[in-house]
């Protein structure tokens, strides 16, 4: 299809070519309305899960935060955690300025972000959400600790010229993301009981570094089949070690690539709902577990509010991608090849 | 530089033969690429096919007969189905249900029976209660004869070994000390409640004696030689009971009465076999009672088992403890196939208990709706997608990947709170018009739902493949038709569809690979109508606890979703799966 109309075409054409936009915009809105709806939603001042009339003539009194003060309820220390982690920042920045020249200010944004979470999260007793919060917080990171480091070394090799058994390897290894989430739920819950990692928190992190694998894989080797392998030559033909041009040439380079198939890693386990359900107990039970069992047994207009905080930190998640992934494009277009 | 002239191999500067030099370095990459990829196909084969494997192997599992009921199964082996099993299979039962009641295993026997015979469950749980009855009236008889039939040591030093009885009293020595000691240390910390510094110290030494009490640990009963070779039943019986006392009650053989079915395999032991020749330990009595047992008056083991409960006189549940005695089963598959193992051989389930060839057929029809709905959808987006310049199709495709990276749960909970009978989408419907507000349509808790939902959840798998190979056609094919004469339709038709036929091959394997393994999504909006094959395996492991056929199930739908990833790796490849 040509993007824009010629000028002799005719009426049917006309017709077609708007028709085709009509349609592809109604696709467009079935893909994006549901999500976007929730998130009105989620301000209404009532238990309810539709607009109501208040809501439809933009009253003010229609709407309120209430859901949201009941999904974030009122324990923790953020505002500690806020100052101790914006201090830690300026000490940093002011470090590295001092020794290093450097004018970033990027480490007072992270710190104090980390430190409003962090402390936000430290003293829970039992709260309805952020309880499950800390528990995917903490599950999280760890699964993708270990999937990006072992999925890092194991792409790396993968990505040699003479791997025995490559195709073999590449299917067991990319076998979480195709057998179904059920078939591995069932199989973990089995042998985790046989072998006593059943409900316990490295049971759970286990189980989901192992589903966040395939993406590590899929991203990093994807990322060095634009690598060029002169690149670590010349660094060994200069004296490097193999770990240093590890480090020094060939990381730097693959980073994007790591970090996305760090976030699909990270996303994996932060969404993942049907092995916690199996495989975890009281302690482990994370966020979307909590969102399940409430649309399952009583839904509540939290879960509204639950999800829209998701929808933001997926908005989040998808611009890091996005901008790492054109970051990599751009330092590839540079790379000889 | 007399290398070059000389005949012979080319050598390496080292001297070796290149040939040798190239293939050793060779192996060192090959080696070094393994080295890098070893810790995680360690980790992936301990983590997830590890799992896996050990419930395909559940799914044939069936040890807890053979493994509760040891000499009940070998005795069925010559066993007439026809009529019931003889009075040994049944004295054999005796000994085997006494043992499994002691240890707690005789419930989970019958649930696990339950599966393939209704009943079984109840009547092993009621026969738990009443087993220690059977040979009671031998008992009283032998007692009756001679009083030592009644003290724990006339059987001991009949069956067990003298070395054994030595390690024994030597064990319960050293035990009466370290309890003693625990005792006392016990009584010192309820003293030393106040004076916290003596309390501490007593409660160490509650711990040390404690600890030393769990070490110490008693000699594993064993029989004599003799014993076992003039009453092979009873030696057998009373091993049974002595372990099973040494080891759920942690008490000793010496100190406690033998189970009255003890006393029956003595029974039945002395009746069939002749003892005259026995010179062991209680020669005298045990020849005075086989001199005694003719006038014996009692029930056969079957009668007693009758009394017990008369199931047990069922042929029915013999044929199914029989039909499950093997260690390995294919009644899980069967089950799992609408069929069933009966004694005449393999069945069709009765009529209301067909419902996984059903489910199955359910589930991969609304895949396949769902993939198609996706196709519909999708195609004119990835077609939009590739056609337009690119800025602007990359903002639109942000339109794509947010609900890609949208949680599962907020987009099913998002369908959850809209397809509600009081929710937006009915109430916009209402107010439209199109449906009268006492006629709200049923979108939810139905097929409708699920496949709406899972659509809405799965398009982006569709477009993305779709979009990666649309982008590769060159868009002059399509022009160099039009300007052959063909009117844009049979440009499409011919020119342009066909080259994106690989992009929707790769997309629906993708779609239907996904959607058919689908859980959450069916078990949230599904209802009863719209749940998939996952939910019944879920509600197998965690509500019916029918592991096995939670196992079943899962194999069978693992090897469908394997043979379609292995046709998506043919046509598409492994290798070429893009993310985002």
């Amino acid at each position: 299809m040509d993007t824009k109309l010629p000028p002799y075409a005719t009426f049917g054409q006309r017709l077609w070519f708007y028709g085709f936009r009509v349609i592809c915009g109604i696709i467009f809105f079935f893909l994006i309305a549901p999500i976007v709806t929730i998130i009105p939603l989620s301000f209404n001042a009532e238990d309810f899960f539709t607009f109501t009339p208040g809501m439809l003539a933009l009253d003010p009194e229609a709407y309120s935060l209430r859901h949201y003060r009941a999904f974030f309820g009122d324990a923790g220390y953020p505002l500690t955690g806020l100052l101790a982690g914006l201090g830690i920042g300026i000490a940093i920045t002011v470090a590295l300025r001092f020794f290093k020249g450097s004018k970033n200010y990027f480490p007072i944004v992270i710190f104090a972000i980390l430190g409003l979470i962090v402390g936000k999260l430290t003293g829970l007793e039992g709260e309805e959400w952020m309880t499950p919060m800390r528990n995917s917080l903490r599950i999280a990171p760890v699964a993708t600790l270990l999937s990006v480091s072992f999925g890092t070394l194991a792409a790396i090799g993968l990505s040699q010229s003479h791997v025995p058994f490559k195709g073999v390897i590449m299917a067991v290894l990319i076998s979480p993301m195709i057998v179904p989430l059920i078939i591995s739920a069932a199989g973990m819950y089995f042998f985790y009981s046989r072998i006593g990692l059943q409900g316990t928190f490295m049971g759970v992190v286990l189980a989901h570094a192992a589903l966040g694998i395939p993406f590590v894989i899929i991203t990093v080797t994807a990322t060095l089949v634009g690598f060029d392998q002169s690149l670590t030559r010349a660094a060994a033909n200069l004296g490097a070690n193999p770990v240093t041009t590890f480090f020094r040439i060939q990381m730097p380079l693959i980073l994007p690539g790591v970090i996305s198939g760090g976030l699909f890693a990270f996303i994996t386990s932060f969404d993942e709902v049907v092995v916690v359900i199996f495989v975890c107990s009281a302690g482990q039970q994370t966020l979307p577990w909590q969102m399940f069992t409430g649309l399952r047994e009583q839904i509540s207009p939290t879960i509204l509010a639950a999800a829209t905080v998701l929808v933001g930190i997926s908005i989040v998640m998808l611009a890091v991608v996005e901008l790492l992934r054109q970051r990599s494009e751009r330092l590839r277009g540079l790379s000889p090849t | 530089m007399s290398d070059a002239t000389q005949s012979g191999p080319v050598l390496a500067a080292d001297g070796t033969p290149l040939k040798r030099s190239l293939a050793r370095a060779l192996r060192a990459q090959k080696m070094r690429a393994l080295m890098l990829i070893a810790p995680l196909l360690i980790f992936i084969l301990v983590a997830f096919i590890a799992p896996i494997v050990d419930m395909l192997f559940r799914s044939v599992e069936n040890q807890i007969v053979s493994e509760t009921l040891p000499r009940t199964v070998v005795g069925l082996q010559d066993w007439d189905p026809t009529d019931l099993p003889s009075d040994d299979v049944f004295a054999a039962l005796a000994y085997d249900f006494i043992e499994a009641t002691e240890r707690r295993r005789h419930t989970r026997l019958g649930s696990r029976l339950n599966y393939e015979t209704t009943g079984i469950s109840s009547l092993f749980r009621q026969s738990g209660r009443s087993v220690d009855e059977i040979g009671e009236e031998y008992t009283a008889q032998f007692v009756e004869l001679n009083a030592a039939w009644e003290t724990p040591a006339t059987w001991v030093a009949l069956m067990a070994p003298a070395d054994w009885i030595t390690a024994e009293a030597a064990w319960a020595e050293r035990f009466a000390v370290v309890a003693d000691a625990a005792r006392i240390a016990t009584q010192a910390v309820a003293e030393a409640d106040e004076a916290s510094v003596g309390q501490a110290a007593a409660a160490a030494a509650v711990a040390r004696a404690e600890a030393s009490r769990v070490e110490l640990e008693q000699p594993v009963f064993r029989l004599s030689v003799a014993a076992q070779e003039v009453l092979p039943e009873t030696s057998d019986a009373y091993r049974s009971f002595a372990r099973t006392i040494q080891q759920v009650d942690e008490e000793t053989p010496t100190a406690e009465v033998p189970w009255n079915t003890v006393y029956l395999a003595l029974y039945r032991d002395l009746s069939a076999l002749d003892v005259s020749g026995y010179n062991g330990p209680m020669a005298d009595l045990l020849i005075e009672a086989d001199a005694a047992v003719e006038t014996f008056e009692g029930l056969t083991p079957r009668e007693a088992w009758g009394e017990v409960n008369d199931g047990w006189l069922d042929l029915d549940n013999w044929a199914t403890i029989e039909a499950f005695s093997d260690p390995f089963t294919a009644g899980y598959f069967l089950s799992a196939v609408d069929l069933q193992l009966t004694p005449d051989g393999i069945e069709a389930q009765p009529e209301e208990q067909r419902i996984y060839i059903l489910l199955f057929k359910r589930t991969i029809i609304m895949s396949m709706a769902i993939t198609l709905m996706c196709v519909f959808l999708g195609y004119p987006i990835a077609y939009l997608l590739s056609n337009l310049p690119s800025r602007t199709s990359n903002l639109l495709l942000i339109l794509v990947l947010l609900p890609f990276w949208t949680s599962l749960l907020v987009r099913t909970s998002a369908w959850k709170v809209l397809l509600q009978q009081q929710g937006v989408i009915n109430d916009l419907l209402v107010w439209v018009g199109l449906v009268a507000d006492g006629s709200r349509l049923a979108l939810i808790n139905n097929q409708v739902g699920t496949i709406i939902a899972m659509t809405h959840i799965l398009l982006p798998f569709m477009i993305l493949p779709l979009f990666s190979v649309m982008k590769t056609i060159p868009p002059t094919y399509v022009r160099a038709a039009k300007s052959l004469g063909a009117t844009n339709f049979t440009a499409f038709r011919r020119v342009y569809f066909p080259q994106s036929v690989p992009g929707i091959g790769a997309g629906c394997i993708l779609v239907f690979i996904l959607s058919i393994g689908y859980y959450i999504t069916p078990e949230l909006v599904g209802g009863r109508t719209g749940t998939f094959i996952s939910n019944r395996i879920a509600y197998h492991i965690s509500s019916s606890l029918n592991w096995g056929l939670a196992a079943a199930l899962g194999t069978i739908l693992l090897v469908l979703v394997l043979a379609l990833y292995w046709a998506y790796d043919r046509i598409v490849g492994i290798d070429n799966v893009k993310l985002g």
